[in-house]
C-alpha cells in the first residue's frame, strides 16, 4: 500500500512538473521551483494565496506571524481548524497549508513583521518575494522602505469587507515572456536575408505541376510576386490600400487555370491573398524594445548588472552591427497550407537563420560578461535563445516606491481628481482604505467592529476621510454611503473576497517570479458588491 | 480626535458587552459553533447598508437561514468543485449536496486540494464530502457518485441554488434544460417559486467565467450558446498525407493509428490520462515526425493534443469560484444586488475583468418555450436536417434523435445512441422529407444529450 503511494507521488511529481511547465514553461517551473516566498499574516486572504503557490509547486514558502489563532480566524479559514484556536496561527497554517504538496518546504516564523523589523529587518532579504497581508499602514511602509531598497519585491494584499486590494511595490521587473496576444509574425518579407532569398529563387512557380504550385507556402508565392511588383514599381513596396489590392489581384492572377479558363482551387494563393496586408510590414524595432535599449542600465554595463540587462545590451550590439539594423531573427513561421518537404524546408530556413543570429548575440553576451569580469556560462546559451527570439517583445516595468504614494508631495493628484469626476469609480475604494488606515492611527482600532460602534463611527470616519483630501490637497467628495459601506464591514474578512483575492495575487506572484507577462501596473482593487471591476493607481 | 480618549475601565466594559452583542449567544453549543466562528459573515447579514439589496433586512435569523435551511447543490467536485465547497462551507452554508460521477486520477492532484496522493481511485465527491465535513465542523456536505443525468426533477427541485463548476457545455446544458423543466407558468406567468437560480462557473487556463442565471428570467445557457465555438479540428488531408507540425503527428496517430491497431485491447478508448496510453501515442506520433522530418514531438505536447486541455491553473479556479460563491451568498442572503449577469476574467496579462448583461434570445430553443421553425424544402433529405441540428452554432446537437407523429402514430425517424435503431433508421436518411411523409407545419420533437426534454421543431416548407 505504502509502496503503491510513493511510486504515485513519484509519478505525480513528475506530472506535477510536466503540467505546470506547459503554463510558464520549463523555464518558469524552475523559477518557481527556486523561489521562497515569505508571506506575513496567515489570515483567510494570506492562506487561500499560499493554497495557489503551494498546489503548483513553489519551491518553499515562510509564514510569519505573531498571532494566536481565534475563533473568528478559525471561522473563515480552511487552513485553519478548531484545534488551532488559542496556538499559534503561522504554526497552524503552516502545517495544514504543508500537506498540499510535500515537495515543498513549508516554514513559518511567530513574530510579528513589527518585531522582525527591529530586530532584525535583513531576515527580509532573503525572499523572492515578500507579500504582506493584512497588515497595519505603518507596518506596511516600514517594511516597504526596507524590501525596495534591498530589491526585493513586495506584493501588499488587503480583503476589507467586499473589497479586494493589490500593491505591487518592485523597481524593476523585466519580461523576457510576455504573451501578446496579436503579435505579428517575422517574416522578413521586405528585407529578405541572403538564405530567404536564395531559397525563394529556388522556385519558379511558372515552370511547376499543379500539384506543387498548389502547395507551395504562401510565405514563398508573396516573396515572388513581390519581385514582379519590384520591377514594375521602382522597387517599392506596396503602400496604401490600392497598391496592396493591386498587388493581391497580381497574385490572383497567378492562380492556375484549367482548360476552360476557370481557376482551380488553389488555397495556398487564398492565404497568400489573405495575409498580404500583414506580410508586408516593415520590418522594425518597436518603440518599447527601442526604450530599453536606450536605457541607462543598457548603457551601464557593471558586475551587478542582471541577465537581462546584459542580453538586451547584446542584442543592441547585434542590432547595430551584424543585424544590420534589425532584431535578431525570431525563427517561427505560422502553420499555412503546403506540402511538409516545403513547409519544413522554409521552416529551417527560418530557425537556421534564427539559430545562426542567436550565436552571433551569445558572442556579444560573452565579450561583455568578460569585460566586468563574469564567467561566459553565467548565462546560458538557452536563456540567450529564449531572449532572442521573445526580442521583440521585451517589456520593463518600474513601479513607484510606497513611500513616494504616500508622500504629499509625490501622489498622484491629478489621476485621483479626475478619477473621481465619477464619484463611484473604484478610486473611491483606495481614498477608503487610506482613510480607515487613518482611523486605525487614532483610535487603535478599525471601524465598525462592533455592531454598536458603526452609527457612531460613521462620523469619525468621515473626519478621517476629509482630513485625509485636505492633507493631500485634493479637491474630490467622497459620498457618505461609502463611509456609511466601510463602517459596515468592520474590518471583515469574508472568505469568499479572501478566495478570490488570493487566486490573484498568486497569480501576480508567479508571473513576479517567473518573470512572465505583464502585471499590474501597481494596484489593483476591485469590489464584489457590484460586480468586479478594476481599477489602476 | 475630539472625543476619542475614554477612559480604560470603561472601554473594556464595553467591549466585553459588545462581544456578546456581536456573538451570537443563543446557539453556541447545540450547532457545534464557537465564539466567533461567524463574526466575518454575520456582518453582512445583520447591519443595514447603503448598498444592499432593497429586499434585505438585517437580522439575526439570515444566518440561522444559511446554516439550517438553505439547500445548495454544486455540481462536480473538480477544480471549481473543490473550491466551491470549501468557499460555501466557510459562508455558512451547511446543506450542501454534490454531485460528480469521476474517480480521482493523480493528475488531479496538483489543483483539486481536497484530494491526496491515497485518495487516487476514490470517488472525488466521495472524499469531498468528507474533507470538507471533517475540516469544517458542523457542515454537511452530502456526496453521490452519479451522473447528474441520473437524477429527475424531484432530485433538483429540493434545493434553494444550484451551482456549477462543469468541464463539459454538453452537461451545462442539460442542466439548464433541467431547471427550465422545473418552471411553471400561471395562464402564461412565470411562477416565480419555481425558479431555481443557476450559477454556473467555467475555467480554462488563465481565463474564466461566472454567470447567474434565473431560468425564465435572464439569458440561459443555450441562449449564449455562440459564445461557446465548436472547436477548431485539423483538415484530415493533413493529417493523413501533408502533416507539417507536430500536433499534425499526433493527431494522426490519435485518429487514424490508435482505432487501427487497438493497442490496448478491443474497444478500449484511448484515455488522456493513462500515461500508457499517451506514451503509446508519443513515440507512434515521434515515428511518424521523423517519417517527414518534423521536430517538436514531445510527452507533453502528446498529452495536451490528445487531451485537447489548455492545463487547468489552480488561481483562476479559486477566483471564479470565489465570485460564484460569492453570487450564491448574495442571492441566499438577499445581502446585495446579484451580478448581472456575466462575469469574464483574464489574468494571462496583467488582470482583466469585465461584466456584462448576457441577453435572452427570442427564439432560444431552451428558454423561449417556443417552437423553433425548421426551413426545408420538401426535396431536402432527413441527412441535411441532422446535419442543421448538429451544425448550427445556436444548436450545436451531438447525437440528435428525431422523432414525428405520422398517421397518428409516433415514428422514430432517426436515432444514433442504440445500434439496431441506427442501422433500422438509417435508410431515412437518404430519404426526402416528402417521401418520409412529413408535411408542412409539422412538429417533430428531438431528443438529445444536450437537453433532458425534448425540443420541438416546426417543419416549414421553403419553396
Amino acid at each position: 500500500m505504502l509502496e503503491l503511494w510513493e511510486v504515485l507521488r513519484q509519478f505525480f511529481w513528475r506530472y506535477r512538473k510536466r503540467s505546470s511547465s506547459r503554463l510558464w514553461g520549463d523555464h518558469g517551473q524552475d523559477a518557481l521551483e527556486n523561489a521562497h516566498v515569505c508571506v506575513i499574516n496567515a489570515t483567510a486572504t494570506g492562506t487561500e494565496l499560499l493554497k495557489n503557490l503551494v498546489l503548483p509547486g513553489i519551491g518553499a514558502f515562510t509564514i510569519v506571524d505573531g498571532h494566536k489563532a481565534s475563533g473568528e480566524d478559525v471561522g473563515n479559514n480552511f487552513f485553519l481548524s478548531i484545534d488551532s484556536i488559542g496556538k499559534s496561527r503561522a504554526q497552524a497554517a503552516t502545517e495544514l497549508l504543508q500537506e498540499l504538496n510535500s515537495d515543498v518546504s513549508g516554514n513559518f516564523v511567530e513574530e510579528t513583521p513589527d518585531k522582525l523589523l527591529d530586530n532584525d529587518p535583513e531576515f527580509f532579504h532573503r525572499f523572492s518575494l515578500v507579500i504582506g497581508v493584512q497588515l497595519e499602514e505603518s507596518t506596511c511602509l516600514r517594511l516597504g522602505a526596507v524590501l525596495w531598497n534591498a530589491g526585493v519585491p513586495f506584493l501588499a494584499c488587503r480583503t476589507y469587507g467586499l473589497v479586494g486590494y493589490m500593491r505591487l511595490a518592485v523597481r524593476e521587473h523585466t519580461v523576457i515572456e510576455s504573451h501578446p496576444d496579436n503579435a505579428l509574425e517575422d517574416l522578413r518579407l521586405d528585407q529578405p536575408f541572403t538564405e530567404l532569398k536564395n531559397h525563394v529563387q529556388s522556385y519558379n512557380l511558372d515552370n511547376m505541376e499543379k500539384k506543387h504550385h498548389s502547395h507551395t507556402p504562401w510565405i514563398i508565392i508573396v516573396a515572388k510576386y513581390l519581385e514582379k511588383w519590384y520591377n514594375e514599381h521602382n522597387f517599392q513596396l506596396p503602400k496604401n490600400y490600392k497598391e496592396k489590392e493591386s498587388f493581391r489581384e497580381l497574385i490572383r492572377n497567378g492562380i492556375l487555370q484549367n482548360e476552360n479558363g476557370v481557376p482551380e482551387d488553389e488555397e495556398n494563393f487564398e492565404e497568400a491573398i489573405k495575409n498580404v496586408n500583414t506580410a508586408l510590414n516593415p520590418t522594425k524595432i518597436s518603440r518599447l524594445v527601442q526604450e530599453i535599449f536606450d536605457g541607462e542600465e543598457c548603457k551601464n554595463i557593471t558586475s551587478q548588472t542582471p541577465a537581462f540587462w546584459i542580453m538586451a545590451r547584446a542584442v543592441k550590439e547585434f542590432v547595430e552591427s551584424e543585424g544590420g539594423g534589425n532584431l535578431p531573427v525570431r525563427g517561427t513561421i505560422p502553420d499555412m497550407i503546403a506540402d511538409s518537404e516545403k513547409f519544413i524546408n522554409l521552416q529551417n530556413v527560418y530557425r537556421e537563420k534564427a539559430m545562426q543570429d542567436a550565436l552571433l548575440v551569445a558572442k556579444h553576451v560573452e565579450s561583455l560578461l568578460q569585460s566586468v569580469g563574469k564567467p561566459p556560462e553565467s548565462i546560458t546559451e538557452q536563456d540567450i535563445k529564449l531572449f532572442c527570439k521573445n526580442a521583440a517583445f521585451l517589456r520593463v516595468v518600474h513601479c513607484r516606491s510606497l513611500a513616494d504614494e504616500y508622500s504629499v508631495e509625490s501622489l498622484n493628484k491629478d489621476e485621483i481628481t479626475s478619477c473621481m469626476d465619477s464619484p463611484d469609480c473604484e478610486m473611491v475604494l483606495y481614498l477608503m482604505l487610506r482613510s480607515i488606515d487613518r482611523f486605525h492611527q487614532q483610535h487603535s482600532r478599525y471601524p465598525g467592529v462592533y455592531n454598536y460602534q458603526v452609527e457612531e463611527d460613521i462620523g469619525k470616519l468621515k473626519l478621517c476621510v476629509n482630513s485625509l483630501l485636505q492633507e493631500y490637497g485634493l479637491n474630490v467628495n467622497v459620498k457618505d454611503d461609502y463611509i456609511h459601506e466601510f463602517c459596515r464591514y468592520g474590518a471583515s474578512e469574508p472568505h469568499t473576497v479572501a478566495s478570490f483575492l488570493g487566486g490573484c495575487a498568486a497569480q501576480e506572484a508567479i508571473k513576479i517570479i517567473t518573470h512572465h507577462s505583464l502585471t499590474l501596473d501597481e494596484e489593483e482593487k476591485w469590489t464584489n458588491w457590484t460586480p468586479a471591476r478594476k481599477a489602476v493607481v | 480626535m475630539a472625543d476619542g480618549e475614554e477612559p480604560e475601565k470603561k472601554r473594556r466594559r464595553i467591549e466585553e458587552l459588545a462581544e456578546k452583542m456581536a456573538v451570537d449567544s443563543g446557539h453556541g453549543d447545540s450547532t457545534g459553533d464557537w465564539d466567533g466562528r461567524w463574526n466575518h459573515v454575520r456582518k453582512f447579514l445583520e447591519r443595514s447598508g447603503p448598498f444592499t439589496h432593497p429586499d434585505f433586512e438585517p437580522s439575526t435569523e439570515s444566518l440561522q437561514f444559511l446554516l439550517e435551511t438553505c439547500k445548495i447543490l454544486v455540481i462536480g467536485a473538480g477544480g471549481l468543485g473543490c473550491e466551491l465547497l470549501k468557499n460555501l462551507a466557510l459562508s455558512g452554508f451547511r446543506n450542501i449536496h454534490v454531485v460528480d460521477m469521476d474517480t480521482i486520477d493523480v493528475s488531479n492532484l496538483n489543483r483539486q486540494f481536497l484530494f491526496r496522493a491515497k485518495d487516487v481511485g476514490r470517488p472525488k465527491a466521495d472524499v469531498a464530502a468528507d474533507f470538507v465535513n471533517s475540516r469544517i465542523p458542523g457542515c454537511s456536505v452530502v456526496p453521490h457518485f452519479k451522473k447528474i443525468q441520473d437524477f429527475d426533477e424531484t432530485f433538483y427541485k429540493q434545493f434553494h441554488i444550484i451551482v456549477c463548476g462543469l468541464d463539459s457545455i454538453v452537461a451545462r446544458r442539460w442542466m439548464n434544460g433541467m431547471l427550465m423543466s422545473l418552471l411553471s407558468f400561471d395562464d402564461g406567468v412565470l411562477d416565480p417559486s419555481s425558479i431555481i437560480p443557476l450559477i454556473d462557473g467555467g475555467t480554462e487556463g488563465f481565463k474564466g467565467n461566472a454567470r447567474v442565471i434565473l431560468p425564465g428570467m435572464t439569458a440561459c445557457i443555450d441562449c449564449t450558446l455562440e459564445l461557446y465555438p465548436p472547436q477548431i479540428n485539423f483538415p484530415m488531408c493533413t493529417i493523413a498525407s501533408m502533416p507539417r507540425l507536430p500536433e499534425h503527428c499526433i493527431e494522426y496517430v490519435r485518429i487514424l493509428l490508435w482505432p487501427k491497431e487497438e493497442p490496448f485491447g478491443d474497444g478500449t478508448a484511448l484515455d488522456g490520462d493513462n500515461p500508457e496510453h499517451i506514451q503509446w501515442v508519443f513515440h507512434k506520433a515521434q515515428e511518424r515526425a521523423s517519417e517527414f522530418s518534423i521536430t517538436g514531438v514531445t510527452y507533453r505536447l502528446t498529452q495536451g493534443v490528445v487531451k485537447r486541455i489548455i492545463p487547468a491553473v489552480a488561481s483562476t479556479n479559486a477566483v471564479i469560484a470565489a465570485a460564484c460563491a460569492m453570487e450564491v451568498f448574495k442571492i441566499a442572503s438577499s445581502a446585495y444586488i446579484p451580478l448581472n449577469n456575466y462575469l469574464v476574467f483574464n489574468d494571462v496579462d496583467g488582470l482583466y475583468t469585465y461584466t456584462f448583461e448576457a441577453e435572452r434570445k427570442e427564439n432560444c430553443p431552451a428558454c423561449s418555450q417556443i417552437a423553433q421553425d425548421l426551413r426545408f424544402p420538401p426535396s431536402a433529405k432527413l441527412q441535411e436536417v441532422l446535419e442543421y441540428l448538429t451544425e448550427n452554432a445556436s444548436l450545436q446537437m451531438k447525437s440528435p434523435a428525431i422523432t414525428a407523429t405520422l398517421e397518428g402514430k409516433n415514428k422514430t425517424l432517426y436515432l444514433q445512441t442504440v445500434a439496431s435503431i441506427e442501422q433500422r433508421t438509417r435508410p431515412n436518411l437518404s430519404k426526402t422529407l416528402k417521401e418520409l411523409g412529413l408535411v408542412d407545419g409539422q412538429e417533430l420533437a428531438v431528443a438529445d444529450v444536450t437537453t433532458p426534454q425534448t425540443v420541438l421543431f416546426k417543419l416549414r416548407f421553403t419553396t
